[in-house]
């Protein structure tokens, strides 16, 4: 267990990075868009913003495939779009419109799509999706899919205690799941240290003996990096991780909030440090884009967006009785839920199931509650003394994030990075 | 937790005719388990241990670790994973240890499971079962009747069965349905109710009730322990010449409108027994339905004779004086009666 501080350097293709960059501009697209269309009061409820986070919600969903899963959250317009959900969707949702996946049940980001993208709809109380997303993790297992799943969670949900829960389940579990804390800085209009007093919220993942990174969340590729390095270890087994990526809500909690609480300076300096202009200056440097190239997204954005949401105007409001049914599954003709095995079905079902546990738990001998593992047993009384947190080298006081001007290769913080104390 | 309550049965597996009410629950999981390998059961202590209450004795022999999950004791954290897992075509069967630990998982039920298919439509096929209700000295935190938190819920079904053979049956069907069903097992009975059950499998439809003895004069409608409370009230009111008919509704959501309308209009008077407490209960809910639909067919008004509206006290003496028993139960019956 610790926080790892080195990723493993990856080389990202041409196409990677276009990618990496035409969903960041996506997604800032789509939330324009959004802005405009709820000024002319064309979106019924509220508008929440991701500006400035889009390198997270982009870097971490594109480190997944497409059959793994996602939930996200409100600031998460960035993971769907990446995912394969058309913007139409996200504004018709918002427009409450009869098109849109929920048929105006349901606004903003709450929709999913079980079947084919593999998204699960968010609800408003934070840190509900942490276990649920920890079951399909581990359903998922259960019929042999090797999915990883993923959700997010801000600085504000970490303080839930279905946070807490979720993660030590998911740990004890080694659930194939990531969790993406976005460090925002900001719950509504409550700043971060009142909430946690916590330099790290990384650290937050000690407390569930699992490995956590702390990343710059406005560089896009230290988020994509670390995301891909967290998936493929999720699904080989070695358990959930925690990403923490340092970033800031430039906008208020939603569109009605001018956030007069941020102080200037903060807003000034995270300003500077936008993730498109930052990735940008990158990719020009590179030679990976150039004025024509920008100007071919710029075209694509435009007319793209243009035809969805026109779509999504001339889609009419739901019929009011509408409003009635739909409250349970009817049975077949409704839904046929069929789970998809990919794995032999003999292998959990009698005779073969009632054999042997598929971990074990070390320390507590030959016992049953163990798994029947022949391990050494742990009487709980003597490793307080001989054995300090963190292998006994304190990570350093006062660690932390350096946010300055540039941006920097996803170089995380702290000192003490100890992969060995993992079980 | 387990208790005085916590003592293993001797019964072996499947085949007996008459088997106890705790039997039926662990033979109802046992045999879907058995027959649908995308079954499981995720709880406190249900596997090593056998439940609190061994209702799952001998499943993790059977069906393995992967299939018959121990527990972190964090209520939200099993209702949440068990949506996860309904969501990839899993039937997961959720315990709680005492159903009282419900309520830690309340946002989890009924804001993410109960309105996740009119939102999204997102079905999650799951049940959460768990022993609940008083008359054991369980003091305030381990003999509560939740069920009507849940009830109010739109999306969710909600079972109470009184006899060994409609928990075997009702049980199955919740596992086979498609949406989150909560299945109450009434403590009280576990071991004290034995009852027939073929062997052969069968299932009871959820949201019907069951006439349990037929009568003229008025119907008492009841669930779970209160149903054999009411039919002993009804033997002693038949020997005053009052034949009751007594009505187990045994599924709470959806309630079984036409059967209780039906009787009413038949013997004019309606009395609604449960252990639940009075205010909010299901009991009201009946009264307004019977002004609804059968107003000009009462010959009296629906009364109801339920738990104090307290918490449930630990005192034998004063449980007593909580509890409905089949004395009150005969008094109020019988002065409705003669109205």
């Amino acid at each position: 267990m610790g926080t790892i501080t080195k990723q493993m350097p990856r080389e990202l293709t041409r196409q990677q990075h276009l990618d990496l960059y035409y969903y960041m501009r996506l997604n800032r697209a789509v939330e324009e868009t959004m802005v405009k269309l709820f000024r002319q009061n064309k979106i019924v409820g509220g508008l929440y913003s991701s500006l400035g986070q889009e390198a997270i919600s982009v870097g971490t969903c594109y480190a997944l495939e497409k059959k793994d899963w996602i939930a996200p959250m409100i600031r998460n317009i960035g993971a769907l779009l990446v995912k394969g959900v058309p913007p139409r969707d996200i504004f018709m949702q918002h427009m409450a419109k009869y098109d849109s996946p929920t048929k105006g049940r349901d606004g903003t980001s709450h929709f999913g799509d079980l079947d084919n993208l593999h998204i699960v709809s968010p609800i408003s109380m934070l840190g509900d999706l942490i276990p649920v997303m920890t079951g399909v993790a581990i359903g998922g297992r259960y019929l042999g899919q090797k999915i990883v799943t993923m959700t997010w969670i801000g600085d504000g949900g970490s303080s839930t205690g279905v946070f807490h829960e979720g993660l030590n389940f998911a740990a004890t579990q080694k659930a194939p799941f990531v969790l993406v804390l976005e460090n925002n800085l900001w719950a509504y209009s409550t700043p971060v240290r009142r909430q946690v007093p916590l330099e790290n919220l990384a650290d937050r993942a000690k407390a569930y003996g699992i490995d956590s990174y702390i990343i710059d969340g406005n560089n896009v590729m230290a988020v994509y990096n670390t995301a891909r390095e967290a998936v493929e270890r999720a699904r080989a087994g070695q358990g959930p991780i925690l990403i923490e990526a340092k970033t800031f809500r430039r906008l208020g909690h939603a569109q009605h909030d001018p956030a007069e609480y941020v102080p200037k300076e903060m807003r000034a300096r995270w300003e500077a440090r936008d993730p498109i202009a930052l990735y940008e200056k990158f990719l020009t440097g590179e030679r990976l884009l150039d004025a024509a190239g920008k100007k071919e997204i710029d075209d694509k954005l435009d007319t793209l967006l243009a035809a969805e949401r026109e779509f999504a105007e001339n889609s009419p409001m739901p019929p009011p009785e509408f409003a009635e049914g739909g409250v349970y599954c009817t049975g077949d003709e409704c839904h046929q839920i069929r789970a998809k095995w990919e794995r032999a079905i003999a292998e959990v079902t009698p005779p073969r199931s009632s054999v042997k546990a598929v971990w074990t738990v070390p320390g507590f001998g030959s016992g049953k509650g163990s798994g029947g593992a022949d391990a050494p047993i742990h009487f709980g009384d003597t490793s307080v003394v001989d054995k300090p947190a963190n292998n006994g080298r304190p990570r350093k006081a006062g660690a932390k994030m350096t946010v300055k001007g540039a941006p920097k290769k996803a170089k995380p913080a702290a000192a003490s990075t100890s992969r060995k104390g993992r079980r | 937790m387990a208790g005085a309550n916590g003592a293993p049965t001797n019964g072996s597996a499947a085949g007996g005719k008459e088997i106890t009410f705790l039997e039926a629950i662990r033979q109802a999981m046992f045999e879907e388990m058995e027959r649908d390998p995308t079954v499981l059961l995720m709880g406190e202590d249900v596997g090593v241990y056998g439940g609190a209450f061994k209702t799952s004795e001998g499943l993790l022999e059977r069906f393995g670790w992967e299939r018959v999950i121990d527990t972190p004791i964090s209520e939200s954290a099993i209702i949440g994973a068990a949506c996860g897992m309904s969501y990839l075509g899993l039937r997961p069967i959720c315990e709680m240890q005492f159903i009282d630990f419900i309520v830690c998982a309340f946002n989890q039920i009924t804001n993410f499971v109960a309105k996740g298919h009119y939102l999204w439509n997102a079905p999650a096929p799951m049940v959460i079962r768990g022993p609940s209700g008083g008359g054991v000295h369980g003091g305030p935190f381990h003999s509560a009747n939740p069920e009507m938190y849940f009830v109010h819920t739109p999306g969710l079904k909600v079972i109470y069965p009184s006899t060994p053979y409609d928990a075997k049956g009702l049980l199955k069907a919740a596992v086979r349905d498609n949406n989150p069903v909560l299945f109450f097992e009434h403590k009280f009975l576990y071991r004290r109710i034995k009852g027939d059950v073929p062997t052969e499998d069968y299932t009871i439809p959820i949201g019907r009730a069951v006439v349990r003895r037929e009568g003229k004069h008025l119907t008492i409608l009841s669930y779970a322990a209160m149903m054999h409370t009411s039919l002993e009230a009804a033997d002693a009111l038949a020997k005053e010449g009052i034949e009751t008919e007594v009505i187990d509704l045994r599924t709470l959501l959806p309630l079984d409108e036409e059967t209780i309308v039906n009787s009413v209009k038949k013997t004019n008077k309606c009395l609604v027994v449960h252990e639940d407490t009075k205010t909010g209960g299901i009991a009201g809910e009946i009264a307004a339905l019977l002004c609804e639909k059968a107003f000009r067919d009462l010959d009296g008004p629906v009364l109801r004779m339920t738990s104090l509206d307290t918490p449930v006290p630990y005192a034998p003496t004063l449980e007593a004086c909580f509890l409905p028993n089949a004395k009150k139960v005969f008094t109020v019956a019988k002065a409705l009666a003669r109205y």
